[in-house]
């Protein structure tokens, strides 16, 4: 048996299952490297202490039948966490312990599953490198002072970095997708009302979506089936039929038809990505499925789109954190002054900026023009992809138009920042699921992803699709252990 | 529809002006819970008892609207004669407060669930139809108490998420007496369909009204003024007098009147201004990406429609055309659901033989003074219909006069006693044995000879003096008709 942290979930929990393995030993060995591993800054709340009392619980009464019996795993701080502090990567809720449990997280649990602490993200999730965060940057285990992607890098680079076994992520314009192709690991976007938003800290909220980040495709497809359910508190979360999509999974995709969007071959890309991209066309058909050349029009307004709807919804969202209830408060002369100083003080330089970016757009005289029309738009895109999908099953892509950068490259320039989620975006826009899969390497070593983009509600096809390429890929992701001294 | 004869005007110098008035009123959901979540929304609770996360607005927390509060608003509208919309959107209405924890409110802007609409007021000169404008779905705020502490600010949240219909009139009102009116006729249909309970002592009717003037006759509206958030018919009536008023000085001294958001101080009798349209918040209003348009069908409206009770201006109708009322006794029965209950259960437990006029004459007169004296509503009457009905037939059978009925309901007050048992007790059934009546008059007679001669030779006032006695020998039992034929007989 190899060493644990090193095993994939389905590994740990074969292991567990066949009593190879305590739920104790696994927990001491993903809190041993946690422990080891304060310099990636992943953790912005440890709860080993308790984690590994609830490993010894459980096995005194193990149930094997669940998914995941006694497997520790450590979530995004932006699901709140009953009686353990959620901060969304934000001073505002420094201070914060929520008396309730979001419903995705609680899935996880009733499945058996332990919580190892909370992950960084990006100040509520905005953000695409983590530098957002009050609670610092996250390196990315790849290699030192490179970012993990964001928002959720502190996700990203605790499974990367075998912080964890499987983790959870949230997804608004690329949050997961991204830093996973940062890191060379799996992340999957569900369809929008797959899994439900309760209980998460709010973003953007007719974009946002929780989903699984794993080591492989498998374990994501696992965790998906865990964490994605109906649930009546949230009402945009939509019944539909619900796969068991890790025992559903086949490699077997012949005849498929995947369509290749001439718009995403944007100016100014990178040739390893072009490069990337066409390997991956080589794998597609290697595998026995078709590939058709496409066209999605507008895909070039998704980006001016995105960051007119999410910073709009984002405004609004974020007008409750005014010091009144909860989380910090500034002392102010008077109810007008303590709002000012409270979120001048309690939100970051990137979240201000959303924030009037939102409100301005909303604004009485310029509503029509900007939020109204990035609505039009919006509807244009969807439209784009249902035209696609008359004709191919599933649409291949690069999941980012880089490798992972530098820390500090790119933080002063908003713009160039949000040029990241170029290839994301859209597939938020429209609610359909996407996933990455790590596919290579840039010429540094780094890791380099690809997209692929689904019909609503068929995360089986796109997982199938991702496992198949997964085999072919044999992608190997280059882990030094650079930070454990 | 008549034209109104007893017109509100306003007059300076050479000039007559005529106020036009429209009402945004805010009625509270009759519901158990929230419009958009499952805490109680119960009066008169402890400060912050009935909050729940959404309402407090926690983070990651979700609206999840309440099907039985879309019942109501339905319902509403359909009592108001108003177009039901199958689609409609909550939008969020954004602006800071400390008791606004979302830091928006949820309402409906573009698309609300009810559209247009019309209710009839009964005028004292004729019918008046008032335009409904439409009626929208919202949230209220928690409550900010400022006077509780020097320095400090309390809020409540338990009035936080309440669901409210806010019912837009068209400016068709012209008085404060139709707005009176107009407001008794909404409270009314309300209640009788369960959909709001009216009290505006608890705050749940409470209204902006909207107030311009303009010379009479002219066909252009002037520069409005709203004055916020006024909770009685009353104090409605004083803010409209006042503001029409003010309004008129501005422009008999050449000025213009600037469109603003006032306020009705009740101690001074007089509006202020409270922000002008410069300063008016810009709401930000945009569909709440938390909630998915509400979307009824058909089928739904209509299951809603077969259950809306007959509402007053049926039941008018009826009573008029089943009881042979006058309009003016239907509206009065009408005007309060429970009157209404309690006068048709007086109706029913009458029996066949019933008497109409008098149950109506009992009713608006000596139950109604009784109930203005206590300051009870019908509801807590201290006589049922039940006991009030056996005492009207008790009435209208000759067992008692009416002069006998009015001890008797007095004694019925205390502990509701069945009027037949009181009477029997009391012994005051009415004397109509006719032999014993005669004998009665002959004493009477007898003993009067020089009267009697008197009223024979033409005194005809003395007739009184003979009833009056036979009355009092009776100990007031006699049944006054009987005295009546036998004395005229006899003399």
């Amino acid at each position: 048996m190899s060493e644990i942290t090193k095993q994939s979930l389905s590994e740990l929990v074969k292991n567990i299952k066949n009593k190879k393995i305590s739920s104790e030993e696994i927990t001491k060995a993903f809190v041993n490297r946690s422990k080891k591993s304060k310099g990636l800054n992943t953790y912005i709340t440890e709860d080993y202490s308790s984690a590994l009392d609830k490993a010894k619980k459980f096995d005194q009464n193990p149930n094997l039948d669940l998914k995941l019996p006694g497997i520790p795993i450590a979530v995004k701080d932006l699901f709140c966490t009953k009686d353990i502090r959620t901060t969304a990567g934000s001073k505002i809720l420094n201070n914060f312990v929520p008396t309730y449990e979001s419903t995705v997280t609680q899935n996880i649990w009733n499945e058996g599953a332990i919580l190892l602490g909370k992950l960084n993200c990006d100040e509520f999730a905005m953000g695409s490198s983590n530098e957002t965060s009050f609670f610092g940057n996250v390196q990315n285990p790849i290699d030192k002072n490179l970012v993990p992607g964001g928002s959720s890098g502190g996700s990203a680079s605790a499974i990367a970095g075998q912080l964890t076994p499987i983790t959870i992520g949230t997804d608004t314009g690329g949050s997961i997708r991204q830093p996973a192709s940062f890191t060379g690991t799996v992340g999957l976007k569900p369809t929008y009302g797959s899994c439900s938003r309760y209980g998460i800290v709010a973003f953007a909220s007719s974009l946002d979506q929780a989903g699984p980040m794993a080591q492989n495709v498998k374990d994501c497809a696992l965790l998906q089936e865990v964490i994605s359910s109906y649930d009546s508190k949230d009402s945009t979360s939509i019944n539909f039929k619900r796969n068991e999509y890790s025992k559903e999974l086949t490699n077997n995709i012949k005849g498929k038809k995947i369509g290749i969007p001439k718009e995403y071959r944007v100016d100014g890309m990178p040739k390893e990505i072009e490069d990337l991209w066409q390997k991956g066309i080589n794998y597609i058909k290697d595998c026995g499925a078709e590939v058709i050349d496409i066209s999605l029009p507008h895909t070039s307004y998704a980006l001016p789109t995105y960051y007119i709807v999410a910073p709009a919804e984002a405004s609004s969202n974020l007008a409750r954190y005014d010091g009144v209830k909860y989380g910090f408060r500034a002392k102010g002369e008077n109810l007008i002054d303590m709002y000012e100083k409270t979120r001048s003080e309690g939100f970051g330089a990137e979240v201000q900026r959303r924030i009037m970016i939102g409100t301005y757009v909303l604004s009485s005289g310029y509503y029509d023009a900007y939020y109204l029309k990035a609505q039009k738009v919006r509807k244009l895109i969807k439209n784009d992809f249902d035209e696609a999908y008359k004709k191919v099953d599933a649409i291949l892509t690069p999941s980012t138009p880089s490798a992972a950068f530098k820390i500090g490259e790119k933080k002063d320039d908003p713009v160039s920042m949000y040029l990241n989620d170029i290839f994301t975006v859209p597939v938020n826009l429209a609610g359909l699921p996407g996933i990455s899969i790590p596919a290579g390497h840039d010429s540094k070593g780094y890791p380099l992803g690809l997209q692929i983009i689904g019909k609503a509600f068929d995360e089986q096809n796109i997982l199938n699709i991702a496992y198949a390429m997964e085999e072919k890929i044999d992608f190997k992701n280059k882990i030094t252990d650079w930070w454990i001294k | 529809m008549s034209k109104n004869k007893s017109e509100y005007l306003i007059s300076r110098k050479d000039n007559q002006y005529e106020v036009i008035i429209g009402l945004e009123v805010h009625a509270q959901v009759t519901s158990e819970s929230k419009l958009f979540s499952t805490s109680s929304t119960k009066f008169g609770a402890e400060p912050n008892t009935q909050v729940s996360l959404v309402d407090a607005a926690f983070p990651g927390m979700l609206p999840v609207i309440n099907e039985f509060c879309v019942k109501q608003a339905i319902k509403t509208g359909i009592g108001l004669n108003a177009k039901i919309n199958k689609r409609s959107v909550f939008d969020r209405k954004n602006y800071f407060y400390a008791d606004l924890p979302q830091g928006y409110q949820i309402s409906q802007f573009k698309d609300p669930i009810v559209g247009e609409g019309n209710v009839i007021l009964d005028m004292p000169d004729g019918q008046k139809e008032v335009g409904i404008e439409r009626l929208h779905l919202e949230q209220d705020a928690g409550k900010s108490i400022h006077d509780l502490d020097p320095q400090n600010t309390f809020v409540d949240l338990n009035r936080s998420g309440v669901a409210l219909m806010e019912i837009v009139s068209k400016p068709d009102l012209r008085s404060p007496e139709e707005v009176s009116v107009y407001i008794k006729k909404l409270r009314s249909i309300m209640r009788y369909l369960g959909t709001c309970d009216g009290n505006m002592q608890e705050g749940s009717l409470r209204a902006d009204v909207n107030v311009s003037v303009r010379i009479k006759g002219s066909k252009d509206l002037g520069t409005r003024c709203e004055i916020k958030n006024v909770n009685s018919i009353k104090f409605m009536q004083m803010a409209i007098e006042y503001e029409a008023n003010r309004q008129v000085d501005l422009i008999e001294e050449g000025n213009s009147i600037d469109q603003e958001t006032r306020l009705f101080d009740t101690k001074k009798n007089e509006t202020r201004s409270m922000r002008s349209k410069e300063d008016a918040h810009d709401y930000r209003y945009f569909p709440d990406p938390d909630l998915l348009p509400l979307e009824v069908s058909d089928e739904f409206i209509n299951k809603l429609k077969s259950d809306i009770p007959e509402l007053p201006d049926d039941k008018k109708k009826r009573f008029i055309d089943e009881f042979k009322l006058s309009p003016y006794e239907a509206n009065i029965l009408v005007s309060d659901i429970d009157t209404a209950k309690y006068f048709e259960e007086v109706v029913a437990k009458m029996g066949k033989n019933k008497d109409i006029k008098l149950a109506v004459n009992w009713i608006t007169g000596e139950l109604f003074a009784v109930l203005n004296s206590r300051n009870i509503e019908i509801s807590q009457s201290p006589i049922s219909a039940k006991n009030l009905a056996i005492l009207i037939n008790l009435i209208k059978n000759g067992t008692i006069s009416g002069k006998i009925a009015k001890t008797v309901f007095e004694l019925m007050m205390d502990g509701n006693k069945d009027p037949q048992k009181i009477v029997e007790e009391k012994g005051l059934k009415q004397q109509s044995d006719p032999k014993a009546l005669e004998a009665l008059i002959d004493k009477i007679i007898n003993d009067n000879r020089e009267k009697a001669v008197e009223y024979k030779q033409g005194k005809e006032k003395l007739f009184g003096f003979f009833v009056g006695q036979a009355m009092k020998a009776s100990g007031g039992k006699a049944n006054p008709q009987l005295i009546n034929e036998i004395l005229k007989k006899k003399l």
